[in-house]
């Protein structure tokens, strides 16, 4: 079973809902990563999202735009963000790390090759965002015969033959986009989500976490209602960058949202 | 367009791919909308209403046909081949770029969005946006990099005079890729009453489709103008390659025309040996971004690395997919000219022949100028004089030392 199968599993099992992290790579210096990852983890993270910088996150807002540039600014590579995951598994062996990216790094560092490096690493899935099914071919063979995940988007606008297709090709979990426009956007409507999600739970038997629009407890617990989990992202990576300057604060900061999130969502 | 002239010519194939090239790289947010607009645009492309509606403002409201005019200054000057040009610029708006606009605006028409939003560079697909959002009265927001922002202050007085709102666009590079990016930001959050005009035939898939068609009115005119003025094919066409729109328009209708060499310029910039350019055909490798597989500038952990070009509108890190497919299936050629060279054409052009290119243009004029040379005095280029040169009238006046 991998990773992220035994940590939803193991969820179900207690009746609980997952927290997922979102953070980039890198932000607001590479040393600070690993300390963060770890962190989040004690705060009671069940997944990790790991953001590989790209020059140009154009799925993404401002926020996560400008924690890519903090990130290249250090020069982080999927290289090093791979290797912040290894460094990560000396300490954690259980808490599943997703990578969440663009297609050119990988691209550039060929499917085969980052499949083994990921899976070496001790990465468990990866999220292309601009890579859709229909396009994955390639990546997908490379990454099964790996034993990884590939995790896909879902949206409010996916036709329902569409959202077919990308239930069948996903593994790991689904990644519902809440709203309509880019990570960070306004606030979401949580009975919209969960008239969705009950529809969704008709072509797929994997875990669905919500991501987009989650800014606090109260809207982290509103969509674990309805979901399997729910993803935060903006909301961390705004703590980094008011921490930037100051990166050894930035473990604690941010674990404290996620805390917060984390008793919300229990409660 | 149907085009009737090139019906062996089918690609892209049903997911947008130009062999490897193309397809459609995009966040799932945006999958719906890019659906939503093929399904639009192949059933309106053989609509014979809107064909009507699009030829006749083409007619009406572009003034097309655009003159093929044989350069006869130039051509002595330069010594060799006879040197035509091919006179977008005396399209309304002064580019080609109108073409597209005219198009993509009936597009959204017809799918009833009363919103419609634009990258630009140069500022010219923004001002040709601008303006068929006010004659169609749709509201249209312009993104802009800063720093195009500033180095084509003329278009942005130009677009606000024309009621458009245009937005700087001060992430990454602060140019054209950060634009595009921006704008489908936007549209991905405004998706349900808004129309994207994307300026290029770039994108993902159905973009470089359906802008091609809207552009290939320009090939399709050369040959017929052609065969009218010489009686025969032109020997070669030459076109300058930022996203590669003037050019495909301009190569698509000759792809089964063997005997027509088919180059296209790229913007050299301080010289593709320096790093310092816009060329990646010339200088680039294959990879994803702005929702296409495409020749690219990246660095060796796959960043989309900054361009440089004196000319706003070829200062783009990627290029139209069928660009980078012709390259590979030896079709087109692809060449780079650099800025000084193209501030040469520039001037000769506007000296010799009364008529001032854009400095885009300019890089064509450039190529063409080097081809004639070793060409014999029967043979033909035609040169796609893309734009007018009177937006870069201060970016030239600044590099000679003239504060305006």
């Amino acid at each position: 079973m991998s990773r992220i199968e035994a940590c939803f599993t193991a969820m179900k099992a207690e009746g609980r809902k997952a927290i997922v992290p979102y953070v980039t790579g890198g932000d607001s210096n590479p040393r600070v990563t690993v300390p963060l990852m770890h962190a989040l983890v004690e705060a009671g993270a069940d997944v990790i999202e790991l953001g590989v910088p790209f020059s140009d996150p154009m799925a993404d807002g401002p926020v996560i735009q400008l924690a890519c540039e903090r990130a290249l600014e250090h020069g982080t590579s999927l290289t090093d963000v791979l290797a912040m995951v290894a460094e990560f598994r000396e300490q954690d062996q259980t808490t599943p790390v997703v990578l969440m990216g663009y297609l050119n790094p990988i691209e550039v560092m060929g499917y085969e090759a980052f499949a083994k490096n990921a899976k070496a690493s001790g990465v468990d899935g990866v999220l292309v965002v601009d890579m859709p099914p229909i396009e994955s071919a390639g990546l997908m063979a490379a990454m099964k015969a790996e034993s990884l995940d590939i995790i896909f988007l879902i949206a409010p606008t996916t036709s329902p033959a569409r959202r077919k297709a990308i239930c069948e090709q996903g593994s790991g979990y689904l990644y519902y986009v809440s709203v309509k426009g880019v990570t960070g956007s306004k606030a979401l409507n949580v009975d919209e989500v969960g008239a969705y999600i009950s529809d969704m739970r008709q072509d797929t038997d994997l875990p669905i976490c919500v991501g987009f629009g989650i800014r606090d407890g109260q809207s982290a617990a509103a969509v674990s209602k309805v979901s399997d989990g729910a993803i935060v992202g903006s909301v961390l990576v705004n703590q980094i960058a008011e921490l930037a300057n100051t990166p050894e604060k930035i473990p604690a900061a941010v674990a404290g949202i996620v805390k917060e999130m984390r008793q919300a969502i229990d409660a | 367009m149907p085009t009737t002239d090139n019906t062996q010519v089918q690609l892209p194939d049903e997911n947008g791919h130009f062999g490897q090239f193309g397809g459609r790289f995009v966040s799932e947010t945006l999958m719906g909308a890019l659906e939503e607009l093929e399904e639009v645009y192949r059933k309106l492309s053989n609509d014979p209403d809107f064909q009507e509606e699009f030829d006749k403002d083409l007619a009406h409201y572009v003034g097309r046909p655009s003159p093929l005019y044989f350069a006869e200054r130039l051509t002595d000057k330069v010594g060799g081949a006879k040197i035509y040009l091919k006179r977008e610029d005396l399209n309304h708006t002064g580019a080609h770029k109108v073409n597209n606009t005219i198009g993509q605006a009936l597009l959204a028409k017809f799918m009833g969005k009363p919103r419609v939003i634009a990258e630009t560079g140069a500022g010219q697909h923004g001002v040709a946006s601008a303006t068929v959002a006010a004659r169609l009265g749709l509201e249209c927001k312009v993104y802009m990099g800063e720093e195009d922002v500033r180095r084509q202050a003329l278009n942005v007085y130009r677009m606000k005079l024309l009621g458009a709102e245009v937005i700087p666009v001060t992430s990454g590079t602060k140019t054209l890729k950060d634009a595009m990016n921006e704008a489908m930001r936007d549209w991905v959050t405004n998706v349900d009453n808004t129309f994207y005009i994307i300026g290029t035939a770039a994108g993902p898939h159905p973009y470089p489709m359906l802008v091609r068609d809207f552009q290939c009115v320009i090939g399709r005119e050369t040959k017929q103008q052609c065969m009218n003025q010489i009686g025969r094919l032109p020997d070669a066409v030459v076109a300058c390659v930022g996203g590669g729109s003037n050019a495909i328009g301009m190569f698509h209708p000759f792809i089964e025309d063997e005997s027509v060499r088919m180059i296209g310029v790229e913007a050299g910039g301080h010289g593709v040996e320096t790093g310092e350019h816009a060329a990646p055909l010339s200088d680039g490798r294959p990879g994803v971004l702005h929702g296409m597989r495409t020749y690219l500038m990246e660095d060796d952990n796959g960043q989309i690395i900054g361009t440089h070009s004196v000319s706003a509108g070829l200062d783009y890190p990627g290029v139209g997919p069928e660009h980078s497919y012709l390259k590979d299936i030896n079709r087109a050629e692809y060449v780079a000219i650099n800025d000084d060279e193209a501030l040469e054409a520039f001037r000769t052009l506007t000296q010799v022949e009364g008529i001032m290119p854009a400095l885009e243009s300019a890089h064509a004029v450039a190529y063409a100028m080097k081809m004639a040379k070793e060409m014999s005095p029967d043979q033909v280029i035609v040169v796609n004089l893309s734009g007018r040169g009177d937006k870069d009238i201060l970016t030239v006046a600044e590099l000679d030392g003239i504060e305006m």
